[in-house]
């Protein structure tokens, strides 16, 4: 289904990423369409992060296409990084940065920062710089500054890896409130917990194969794939 | 040992005094090395951070070449100027040669390398840590430039410092261009030259340790004024 | 941010023309003379030059280099005035079209430096050549100034009529420094080297060391000076009215016993000859 003036559905066909010879991500085939909160499940070095870089453009694959609806896709999309990279100033002045690169003015950009700033429940420490927040303000920080630039989907990858649990939490409520929202979540996590807490749909990943897409409610009680059943049953995928 | 003692005391003479001969060199000195590491700043700080952001063929090689750069000896890239700007050279029409303009000249080809190739440097780190995230934000690798200079700011600093440091202490360069004329374009090593030539060694030491002083004046007060800053807004 | 940028930028840009303001409003009233470390070196012209400029309203650059590069400062049209101390270099100078006349201005005289030790014995000794050829004969060392000066010609000359072959002694007792008079007295004194030098550069020499004349004297060690204006033919922006007026005072009674009255350490450094 293509809603007018949607970027979505994002179709990734036949990706392949090798490094020397190696296939990281092999013969990838996926399609992403506007709704469900889809996780991208799997051990460290399942390829996840290399399929969100991918996807959002940062990694060109070695063979095969991602296609968007639109002519410039890349200014309807935000990503998130597992470990928040912050501008070198106030952590308003973050966001700024981000809403001036998409061309906004001043006052447009203020409202729209202040806003996200008090829906990420960051107003208070607005002016401090960015760098001296603790990890998780940063990585909130991080999701404000994605949030702010309303995109049709945000990419996260591993959002939560380096975090303590009331963190995790905090940016776990802001995705649930960002979907709610409208904007389409494509995140990668090898947390199960996270999984089952977020999921909609999974898509498990192992070593740069694609195993099973399953609907979340289904994916835990009964995995398609040998892989997932393995996974779930707490085993190493080797 | 006797110099060094006698040389210590004098150049206290000399700046307790206020000889104003010692303030004219002096200033002569700043103003052309701090022109020098202005114009080499303006064009050193955006070209580092430009090497580090674009990606072009052929980029390895001007990154070498301007590193090989960064060791020119002074007194060849005082000879190309001064046979640049002589009446017989290509500019000489300029009249500029044996004045202080030909020596921020001189250092500012000295030293634009050093500036440029120091602020590549800290620019790459830079960019390597943030170039993912600015490219999602859909900053072009040009327009990272500004970003990169303005958030490496306290640690470009480094990379101006060395610059000036190196202008202030060559001799080579603004010897020839400058032509060590009285009262125009005699700095303080082309004093301490001077002096060395004269046999006047404690004169020459005690003029060493005031351009010492001053260099390490001005690295102290620009460090403490970074860090107060930095402390300030990170 | 980006205007933090630009505006600071900006800031550099505008500090860099504050500081350099008065470069554009300099002194138009000046001239270059090309001169040897000698005449600069011994303070002489810090002593006249402020006389002739408090009377013309003329501003005098010197550019003290050895005789030899000077000339060729002059030929490139560097300078508007050559004052140096090599009679026949400087006459294919004139001879050449490269100036216009030449004229005596002063002379002083060459001397031998060398250590109180003395060992190639020439302590004394006023005739020079001979003292050359004992330093070659001893194998004592000696230190050349090896540039190209009128100082390094006259020492060749000196050579030559000694009969040595000093260029095949280079780098065993004979060194070249390539270096001014000063730098190369200070190489001497610190190798214990003898050293050909003009009289007033070593009376301004501070550091002696336990070094002392031991020849002078000898008529061949005669040193004379002569004033040049570079041809404005030659050179179009050659300040030749300014530079006429130098040389002119230069030669004049009150600019010779200018220079004749400079004195360091109670002694006359530069004997006026002007005709």
């Amino acid at each position: 289904m293509t809603l007018p003036g949607s970027i979505l559905p994002l179709k990734l066909i036949d990706l392949t990423y090798a490094v020397d010879g190696q296939k990281l991500v092999q013969n990838l085939t996926l399609e992403f369409t506007q709704g469900p909160k889809t996780l991208i499940l799997g051990p460290n070095g399942a390829g996840k992060s290399l399929t969100l870089r991918m996807a959002h453009g940062l990694l060109k694959p070695t063979s095969g296409q991602v296609q968007w609806q639109q002519r410039h896709p890349q200014r309807h999309q935000a990503m998130v990084f597992q470990r928040p990279v912050m501008l070198r100033r106030s952590a308003a002045a973050n966001i700024d940065y981000a809403l001036g690169l998409k061309g906004l003015g001043k006052a447009e950009a203020a409202e729209l920062r202040n806003e996200v700033l008090a829906k990420t429940g960051l107003s208070g420490i607005a002016t401090r710089p960015a760098r001296v927040l603790s990890i998780g303000e940063q990585q909130r920080l991080a999701i404000a500054r994605a949030w702010a630039l309303r995109p049709q989907v945000l990419f996260l990858d591993e959002p939560t890896a380096s975090l303590d649990p009331k963190a995790t939490r905090a940016i776990e409520d802001l995705i649930e409130t960002i979907h709610a929202a409208g904007t389409k979540i494509i995140m990668s996590t090898h947390d199960m917990g996270q999984a089952k807490r977020l999921a909609d749909e999974i898509i498990f990943l192992n070593q740069g194969v694609l195993s099973e897409r399953t609907a979340a409610s289904d994916f835990f009680t009964s995995p398609h794939s040998a892989e997932g059943r393995a996974f779930l049953e707490g085993e190493l995928l080797l | 040992m006797n110099d060094f003692s006698q040389a210590f005391s004098l150049s206290l003479d000399l700046i307790f005094s206020l000889d104003a001969r010692l303030a004219e060199i002096v200033l002569l000195s700043l103003r052309v090395s701090l022109s020098a590491v202005l114009i080499a700043t303006l064009i050193g700080l955006p070209l580092g951070a430009a090497l580090a952001t674009l990606r072009f063929p052929g980029r390895r090689t001007v990154n070498a070449f301007l590193s090989s750069l960064m060791g020119l000896p002074p007194v060849v890239v005082g000879l190309v100027v001064y046979l640049l700007l002589s009446r017989s050279g290509p500019m000489g029409s300029l009249g500029l040669l044996f004045t202080p303009t030909a020596m921020i000249i001189a250092q500012s080809l000295l030293i634009t390398p050093i500036i440029a190739s120091l602020a590549r440097q800290v620019s790459e780190d830079l960019w390597g840590e943030y170039r993912d995230q600015l490219t999602s934000l859909g900053c072009e690798p040009l327009r990272a430039v500004p970003t990169i200079l303005w958030d490496g700011r306290y640690r470009l600093t480094t990379a101006v410092l060395a610059g000036f440091g190196r202008a202030t202490a060559e001799v080579g360069a603004v010897m020839i261009v400058g032509g060590n004329i009285d009262h125009v374009t005699r700095v303080m090593t082309t004093t301490i030259a001077l002096e060395t030539s004269k046999g006047n060694l404690s004169l020459a030491l005690a003029l060493g340790m005031i351009l010492i002083t001053l260099s390490l004046t001005i690295n102290v007060a620009t460090f403490m004024i970074r860090d107060q800053v930095k402390g300030e807004s990170l | 941010m980006i205007m933090k940028i630009n505006r600071f930028f900006a800031y550099l840009l505008a500090t860099l023309l504050v500081l350099n303001t008065n470069i554009a409003f300099a002194a138009d009233r000046y001239i270059v003379v090309a001169s040897t470390t000698s005449t600069e070196n011994s303070g002489l012209f810090s002593y006249i030059l402020p006389i002739f400029t408090e009377k013309s309203g003329i501003e005098v650059r010197v550019v003290a280099k050895g005789t030899g590069k000077a000339i060729r400062m002059a030929q490139d049209g560097d300078a508007d005035v050559l004052f140096v101390h090599h009679k026949p270099s400087e006459e294919k100078f004139v001879t050449e079209g490269y100036g216009l006349q030449r004229f005596d201005v002063m002379y002083n005289d060459f001397i031998l430096v060398g250590p109180d030790s003395d060992p190639a014995g020439v302590a004394g000794n006023s005739d020079i050549t001979a003292a050359f050829k004992q330093i070659a004969d001893k194998e004592a060392l000696f230190a050349s100034r090896g540039d190209d000066s009128g100082t390094h010609k006259k020492e060749q000359g000196l050579w030559k009529k000694a009969g040595v072959d000093y260029e095949a002694a280079s780098g065993k007792w004979y060194r070249a420094t390539g270096q001014g008079m000063g730098a190369t007295l200070n190489a001497a004194v610190a190798m214990g080297a003898y050293a050909l030098s003009d009289r007033a550069t070593w009376i301004a020499f501070k550091n002696k060391g336990d070094f002392s004349i031991v020849s002078e004297g000898s008529p061949l060690l005669f040193n004379q000076y002569g004033v040049i204006l570079v041809n404005p033919e030659k050179h179009p922006h050659v300040k030749a009215e300014e530079g006429q007026a130098f040389i002119d005072w230069v030669l004049s009674k009150e600019g010779q016993d200018a220079i004749a009255s400079f004195k360091l350490e109670g002694e006359q450094l530069f004997f006026t000859n002007a005709q």
